[in-house]
């Protein structure tokens, strides 16, 4: 039987304020545990939440950017459950009045496929704390600081029918909600997580099958290995005559392994109410046109800029704009160097190959843009090779300086363009090199400039490759034809 | 001394009749003494109580001349006082020390008011007789066979009993003005909004108020001065502007337009009683005022509307209370689920989990609609009554209570009898509007109270009337036996 695969996502995104959504708290990451959490992160008695209006404006923001409705009122409710990682034994949400009302966003696909995935909705709420149940013998620790982060939760319609479009569609918001600047984009501290729901039907089938969601994935590589785990499992189960159980799952991404955490049947009733202690929050159109005025600029924005002012090709642009902290490292690079073909080059190529075996981001990397520009601005003064530049970005990456001059100094790779010492080595090479010579000496002269290449490469070897290729040309060109 | 009202302890602190150390000294030593007999303080503060007077008195000498500066007074146990236990009459916070002071208390702390301690009341303030507190029963100071009424019953009996000149409470389904008249004394429920409810421990966050219980409306007026203030700590704390209390008090009544319910003279009224309302407003008409017969059709269904909405919003505000960070935590525990259990179980009195049972019931999937949302809707019909009824009068007037104070024990074992005792003052709460009641004569020794009820911020308006009647009357001069 053919099977069509439904998804549809709801991301978490911690919103990049400063202070929590209804308390002063900082909400900066990996500070020491219960550290950042004041009264109200705790849920003392007598203490009371206010908004945090930064949170409601991120929150609009991205709303615009999706071309929503905003919610002209919206407010808070009250989604009861406990669990200690959760002080006050409800988190505070929006359901039935949420901030940002249904809205879309285009995908990008490849071979140049696009699509259109709509958005339910998205609301603002508070992060739980985290539990810690390792090191604490037999005990779980609580850890509050996380408490109360603001989240927007984005909710998507079914609309993807495979990994590759889901992937494309978690990267879009990650690109969208960077750019916006509400979101630091840091998926390994948590700053994006993805829920995923997931059923199969057979294909031409109108009514979707059951559903499962996995929870919690904080990755598009883990997120696309869940998938694809759970649409085989799925199709599994139902092609040996099983029934999919309606359920919430977990995914391993280290073990690559997935389980079910809990059925519909274990559920709890929530038992939603409007908040009290928050009143309704109504805005008008003088308070949305004025954060629509102060937009930074959108993906798509940029990437017709990149495209006209640093001529990139369309693929070029795409993922180059495609990611907010990628687009910035190469507009500080391209400014600092002045070649932006070459900046497209080593981001897309070294710099990306190295971030992806070292599994970072581009944030975390260990050459800033500045020092990447320093490279090429050291290829383009004929400093060093395009070769040899490979290993000064090494040398950065490695901490073996600070700079392209420092490793180039400290590994002693300058390009020799000294024509007495390449002359000397020339002679060297043709004196050892009689046969070749010979060779070269009795070739059809067509042929002769592609027996070139042996004795450069045997002057590159005994330079070590700081040779300058282009003088050594000159300089055999030479002595060469003197010998004809 | 403590036969002086507040307004008569500040000229004797400027006089140097006697000074705050003394006078407090004095109150201490009477709550020493006599309340044993009335159980009205959970906690007695005497160190800091005259550390304050000290403090108060070098104010005064350097001629401070804030009217409470030197006054003693006391908080109900439900607004957190910094360093001092805080126990809401619960075992639940029996441990529970606030690092952070109340708003309220903070405003009377900055004033130089001084603190006897922390008085006794219903378990998270639920319950009408007083009976639900963690450290037993109030009496009441006229008949200490009965009930002062609740759940701000200790405030009411500790002033009616002369141990304090006066005391904060708090009202959410008339827990100011039910034990102000059942202990003869005059309480202040203000416009929910006006008193900051920041570090007052939640019942019922739409409804609870803070406002003062004292032996007459000048001696309120003066302690609503302090209470009201716009708070940014309380989202639901209105910035409209504070009335001079005080100065209104003069104002000549002629021309007030007095509206009564004939809902309010219904059946379950004790007929004494009523006699001592009705002759309460022939005494005003007799001061000028014009009397006219309103109706608020949808007053029968206030109370089955509040005891929704109020037990729905304990459900969720006491979850926090789950022995995992503070107060109350059962021995060894096994797992989770006991903690949370045990803790609750052991920590919650009767009352309190009758609450939590019914409004985790009304919230309830399936349930939900007939009972949350129909008593909202209720809640509507009746505040556009109260508006309709504004339409045509200035106040209403009627009982505040079906009768004088019950036996201890009478009510207590029927908690809905219990809960339709609160006929004449829940609606107020759910309106939102202030509402006080008034000493207005007694019946077989025992206090009746008059109820009078205005409209939103008009707390000056209820406090000028009140002050009026008592210049021509003398009900609220009389003091209970054994206190003088």
């Amino acid at each position: 039987m053919q099977w069509e695969t439904v998804i549809g996502l709801e991301v978490h995104v911690q919103l990049a304020t400063k202070t929590k959504i209804f308390s002063g708290a900082s909400t900066a990451f990996g500070a020491e545990p219960n550290t950042q959490a004041c009264a109200i992160d705790l849920a003392m008695p007598g203490t009371l939440p206010v908004v945090n209006e930064q949170a409601y404006r991120y929150a609009i923001m991205f709303g615009l950017a999706i071309d929503a409705e905003i919610g002209k009122r919206s407010f808070f409710e009250r989604k009861n459950y406990f669990y200690p990682d959760l002080p006050k034994g409800y988190q505070t949400t929006q359901l039935e009045q949420p901030i940002v009302g249904a809205g879309q966003v285009e995908l990008n696909l490849s071979e140049g496929r696009t699509k259109t995935v709509r958005i339910h909705h998205a609301h603002l709420e508070e992060d739980a704390g985290k539990s810690l149940h390792e090191d604490f013998h037999g005990m779980s620790g609580i850890d509050l600081n996380r408490a109360g982060t603001p989240l927007i939760e984005i909710v998507s319609e079914p609309d993807m029918s495979n990994a590759e479009e889901a992937v494309a569609f978690a990267k879009k918001l990650h690109s969208i909600v960077t750019s916006l600047g509400i979101c630091d984009g840091e998926m390994s501290q948590g700053s994006m997580r993805f829920d995923v729901n997931v059923s199969v039907r057979p294909k031409g089938q109108e009514e979707l099958g059951t559903r499962t969601e996995t929870k919690n994935l904080n990755s598009f590589k883990f997120m696309e290995e869940a998938i694809l785990l759970e649409v085989e499992r799925q199709i599994d189960v139902l092609e040996n005559g099983g029934e999919i159980v309606q359920e919430t799952r977990l995914y391993n991404g280290d073990t690559k392994v997935a389980r079910s955490m809990r059925s519909k049947e274990e559920a709890n009733d929530y038992r939603y109410f409007p908040c009290p202690d928050l009143l309704p929050v109504e805005l008008d159109d003088t308070y949305i046109d004025a954060i629509r005025n102060d937009m930074p600029e959108l993906p798509e924005a940029r990437c017709e800029r990149f495209k006209a002012e640093y001529q990139l090709s369309d693929y070029d642009a795409d993922i180059l704009s495609g990611d907010m902290a990628m687009a910035a490292y190469f507009e500080a690079a391209t400014k600092a160097c002045g070649d932006a073909k070459l900046v497209a080059n080593w981001v897309m190529g070294d710099l990306a190959s190295k971030l992806n075996t070292e599994e970072l981001s581009i944030s975390q990397s260990k050459v800033n843009a500045e020092q990447l520009a320093g490279v090429i601005s050291r290829i383009k003064d004929d400093t060093i090779s395009s070769k040899i530049a490979k290993d000064v970005f090494e040398g950065i990456w490695n901490g073996e300086g600070d700079s392209a001059d420092a490793v180039i100094e400290a590994r002693g790779l300058k390009q020799v363009s000294d024509t007495g010492a390449l002359e000397q080595m020339a002679d060297e090479v043709i004196s050892n090199s009689q046969k070749q010579v010979d060779n070269y000496r009795n070739a059809d002269p067509d042929k002769r400039p592609k027996m070139l290449g042996y004795f450069v490469g045997q002057i590159m070897k005994a330079s070590k490759g700081q040779a300058n290729p282009k003088a050594i040309n000159e300089i055999l060109l030479k002595k060469l034809d003197e010998l004809l | 001394m403590h036969q002086l009202t507040i307004r008569e302890l500040a000229k004797g602190l400027r006089d140097k009749s006697f000074s705050s150390v003394e006078l407090t000294q004095h109150y201490l030593d009477r709550i020493q003494t006599l309340d044993s007999a009335y159980n009205s303080y959970i906690t007695v503060t005497a160190d800091q109580a005259l550390a304050q007077a000290k403090a108060a008195d070098e104010r005064i000498a350097q001629g401070d001349d804030s009217v409470l500066c030197g006054v003693p007074m006391a908080h109900k146990d439900i607004f957190c006082t910094d360093g001092i236990k805080t126990s809401c009459g619960s075992k639940m916070l029996d441990n529970f020390v606030p690092p952070y002071n109340a708003t309220v208390v903070e405003n009377f702390n900055r004033l130089g008011a001084v603190s006897l301690g922390k008085t006794n009341m219903d378990e998270f303030a639920m319950g009408s007789t007083n009976e639900s507190s963690f450290y037993g029963a109030v009496k009441n100071p006229w008949d200490t066979s009965r009930v002062p009424g609740g759940s701000s019953g200790g405030s009411a009996a500790a002033v009616a009993a002369l141990l304090t000149p006066a005391a904060t409470a708090t009202d959410t389904g008339g827990s100011i003005r039910q034990p102000a008249s059942l202990c003869g004394v005059t309480g202040l429920k203000p416009t929910y909004g006006r008193v900051s409810r920041w570090g007052m421990i939640a019942f019922a966050s739409s409804l609870d108020q803070g406002g003062p219980i004292a032996r007459n409306a000048e001696d309120c007026a003066i302690m609503m001065q302090a209470m009201a203030s716009f708070d940014s700590k309380d989202s639901t704390s209105m910035d409209h502007p504070i009335e001079d209390y005080s100065a209104l008090l003069d104002k000549p009544l002629a021309g007030l337009r007095i509206g009564v319910p004939k809902e309010y003279f219904g059946e379950g009224l004790n007929p004494q009683v009523a006699e001592k309302i009705q002759a309460a407003i022939k005494q005003f008409e007799a001061m000028g005022a014009t009397i006219k017969d309103i109706t608020l059709p949808h007053n029968s269904l206030a109370v089955p509307a509040y005891y929704v909405i109020a037990p729905a919003e304990c459900s969720a505000n006491l979850s926090r209370f789950d022995g995992v960070r503070y107060g109350h935590r059962c021995e060894n525990p096994a797992d989770l689920m006991d903690l949370y259990k045990r803790s609750r179980s052991e920590g919650f009195g009767e009352e309190v989990k009758r609450r939590i049972l019914v409004g985790t019931y009304a919230l309830s999937a399936g349930y939900y609609d007939a009972y949350y949302s129909k008593a909202q809707k209720v809640r509507r019909l009746i505040k556009q009554d109260f508006m309709n009824a504004f339409e045509e009068v200035d106040v209403i007037m009627g009982p505040t209570a079906t009768s004088t104070a019950y036996e201890l024990g009478s009510l207590n074992k029927d908690p809905v009898s219990m809960y339709l005792e609160d006929i004449y003052t829940t609606a107020t709460n759910l309106a939102g509007l202030p509402g006080i009641s008034i000493p207005c004569g007694f019946v077989d020794g025992l206090p009746v109270g008059l109820q009078v009820t205005a409209n939103y911020w008009r707390e000056g308006q209820l406090l000028n009337l009140a002050h009026q009647y008592q210049q021509e009357t003398d009900h609220h001069r009389q003091t209970a036996p054994n206190v003088a």
